[in-house]
C-alpha cells in the first residue's frame, strides 16, 4: 500500500539522514510522547507533503531536522506552515487546523478549502499523521466519534485525510485507560475511514498494515510474546525487528 | 455589476426569513462578523447556515445562534471549547445539525458554484455519514455519491476590494471564501477596503468579481496592513 520509499529496518540508516538520534530503540521501557513523535519524524522521507493532525501528531514538528525539506500542509488552507507563533508574531488570519495562531516559512502558499482538500483527495499529500480511539488490523480507522448517546460530533476534516493521503499514520498509545488494545480485529466505534491505515505507531510497538496481516516493526521495552499477549489479533515480527526487551 | 453597500445593516436588509446562507471563516479567521452582527440586529430567522464550525464564543455566528435565529446549521466541526451556544441550542433540541466532512462541505460548495449536479467521492465510504448515500464501485476504488450545497446568500470576509468586485484574501482567512463567492445567488464580501478599478493587480485578484454582489467596508473595518496584497 505505502508509495513511500521503505523504511529502513535499521535505525543507523534513517530514512531522513540528518534526523535526530531516537531515544526510542533503547528498549529500556515505552515511549514518551515526545519519543514518539521522534520516532514518525524519522520515518517521513525528505522533501515529503505532510499533514500533522490535532494533539499529539503536532509533536512531530519539533523533531523534523531543518534540511528535511519536509513541508506542513494545513487543511484550512496552507502549504509551508512553520511553528507556532509567539508575541508580536500571532496573526489572527493566519492559525492552523487546532485554530492556533502559526507562522509561515519561506515558500508557503496559501488556497482555499476546495483546493487543500484536493491535495488529499488527489493523492498529492505524501502522508497524514492522525490521533485514533481504536484502529483495526485491516487498517480501519475509528477516531471521530465515540458513538455515545450524548455526545456532540465534529468530524471536521478526519475522513478526508485519512482517505485521502498516500499513506496514513496513526500515532496512540496502545493501550486505554483500562488496559484494552486500541489495535483491535474490527473497530468498535465509528469508522472514519475504511482499510486507510498504514502504520500504528504506539508507546509500546510500531505496528506496519500489511495486506496479509499486521507487523511488529519494533518494540519499546516489551517482548514480541508480551505484546502478543496484549494485541487481541495475530501479529507477525518483521524480519530484522528490534524487540526493545526481548 | 458590484454594488457598494453604505453599511452593513444596508448589505443585509433583503434577507429574509428562512434563508440559507453560506457564511465564511474556519473559527473565526476570515468568519464575517460584522455583517453576521448586522443580521443579528436585523431580525431575519429560520435561517439555514453554512459554515465550518458553529460559531466561537459570542460574536458573529455565535450571537446568531445565541439569538434563535438559526434553524439548521451544515458544518463539519460543531463542537469546539468555545461553542457553547451551539452546544446549548442544539442539547435543547432547538437547532438542526448536517454533518459533512471537511472537504466533501467544500467540495459541494464548489459543484454548486460550478454546476456540477453531483459528484463521487472517496470521503466517507464505509462511515456513518455515508448511510443511505449511493456509493459506485469505479476502477476497484468506493464512491459515496454527494449533492451540491446552493445557497440564497453568501457572507464572507475578504481583505481588499475593488470597485470591479474582483477580491484579495489575507493569509489563512481566505478559507471558505472564494469557494463560496461562487455558490449563492446574491454575495456579500465584508472588505477592509475598497480601491478603484485597476488598484488590484489583475493578477493578484483570487476571486473575480463576476462572483460578487456587494461588498462593504464595515464600520470598524482595521485598514490593511500588507500593501504587497493589493
Amino acid at each position: 500500500m505505502s508509495t513511500l520509499p521503505a523504511v529502513p529496518a535499521d535505525p543507523a540508516v534513517p530514512a531522513v539522514p540528518a534526523a535526530p538520534a531516537v531515544p526510542a530503540s533503547s528498549g529500556s521501557g515505552p515511549l514518551g510522547r515526545d519519543a514518539l513523535a521522534a520516532v514518525v519524524a524519522r520515518d517521513i522521507p525528505i522533501g515529503a507533503y505532510v499533514n500533522l493532525g490535532i494533539g499529539q501528531p503536532t509533536l512531530v514538528s519539533n523533531h523534523l531536522p531543518p534540511d528535511s525539506g519536509v513541508t506542513l500542509h494545513t487543511e484550512n488552507g496552507m502549504l509551508g506552515m512553520g511553528p507556532e507563533a509567539t508575541g508580536d508574531e500571532v496573526d489572527p488570519d493566519l492559525i492552523n487546523a487546532g485554530k492556533i495562531p502559526v507562522t509561515e516559512l519561506p515558500g508557503a502558499s496559501y488556497f482555499h478549502h476546495a483546493d487543500s482538500f484536493a491535495m488529499m483527495r488527489g493523492g498529492h499529500l505524501d502522508i497524514c499523521v492522525l490521533g485514533a480511539y481504536q484502529v483495526s488490523q485491516a487498517g480501519d480507522l475509528a477516531n471521530w466519534h465515540t458513538g455515545a448517546p450524548d455526545a456532540i460530533p465534529a468530524v471536521g476534516g478526519a475522513m478526508d485525510l485519512a482517505t485521502g493521503a498516500r499513506d496514513t499514520f496513526v500515532m496512540m498509545n496502545l493501550l486505554t485507560r483500562e488496559g484494552e488494545s486500541k489495535l483491535v480485529e474490527r473497530c468498535r466505534y465509528p469508522l472514519t475511514g475504511v482499510a486507510c491505515v498504514s502504520r500504528v505507531y504506539t508507546d509500546l510497538a510500531v505496528f506496519l498494515i500489511e495486506p496479509d496481516g499486521v507487523v511488529v516493526r519494533e518494540t519499546f521495552g516489551i517482548s514480541f510474546e508480551d505484546l502478543c499477549d496484549l494485541v487481541p489479533i495475530p501479529l507477525r515480527l518483521a524480519e530484522g525487528a528490534r524487540p526493545g526487551s526481548a | 455589476m458590484v454594488a457598494i453597500s453604505p453599511t452593513v445593516e444596508a448589505a443585509v436588509a433583503d434577507i429574509p426569513d428562512g434563508a440559507t446562507i453560506l457564511v465564511g471563516g474556519f473559527g473565526t479567521a476570515g468568519q464575517p462578523v460584522e455583517l453576521l452582527e448586522a443580521l443579528v440586529r436585523g431580525g431575519a430567522s429560520g435561517l439555514t447556515i453554512v459554515n465550518n464550525n458553529a460559531g466561537n464564543g459570542e460574536v458573529g455566528l455565535a450571537a446568531l445562534i445565541a439569538a434563535g435565529r438559526v434553524r439548521k446549521i451544515i458544518c463539519s466541526f460543531p463542537r469546539q471549547h468555545d461553542s457553547h451556544h451551539f452546544d446549548a441550542a442544539y442539547r435543547a433540541g432547538a437547532i438542526e445539525l448536517e454533518l459533512v466532512p471537511q472537504g466533501n462541505l467544500a467540495e459541494r460548495i464548489r459543484a454548486a458554484g460550478a454546476g456540477i449536479g453531483a459528484f463521487f467521492t472517496p470521503t466517507g465510504y464505509g462511515t456513518p455519514l455515508a448511510e443511505g448515500k449511493e456509493v459506485r464501485e469505479i476502477d476497484g476504488r468506493h464512491y459515496v455519491l454527494e449533492l451540491p450545497i446552493r445557497a440564497d446568500f453568501a457572507l464572507i470576509k475578504a481583505h481588499v476590494a475593488d470597485e470591479a468586485g474582483n477580491l484579495t484574501y489575507r493569509k489563512t482567512a481566505r478559507n471558505f471564501g472564494p469557494v463560496m463567492a461562487t455558490a449563492a445567488t446574491t454575495t456579500i464580501a465584508q472588505v477592509s477596503q475598497v480601491v478603484p478599478r485597476g488598484g488590484i493587480d489583475p493578477e493578484n485578484v483570487v476571486t473575480p468579481g463576476i462572483f460578487v454582489d456587494r461588498v462593504v467596508v464595515p464600520a470598524t473595518a482595521t485598514e490593511p496592513h500588507h500593501e504587497e496584497d493589493q
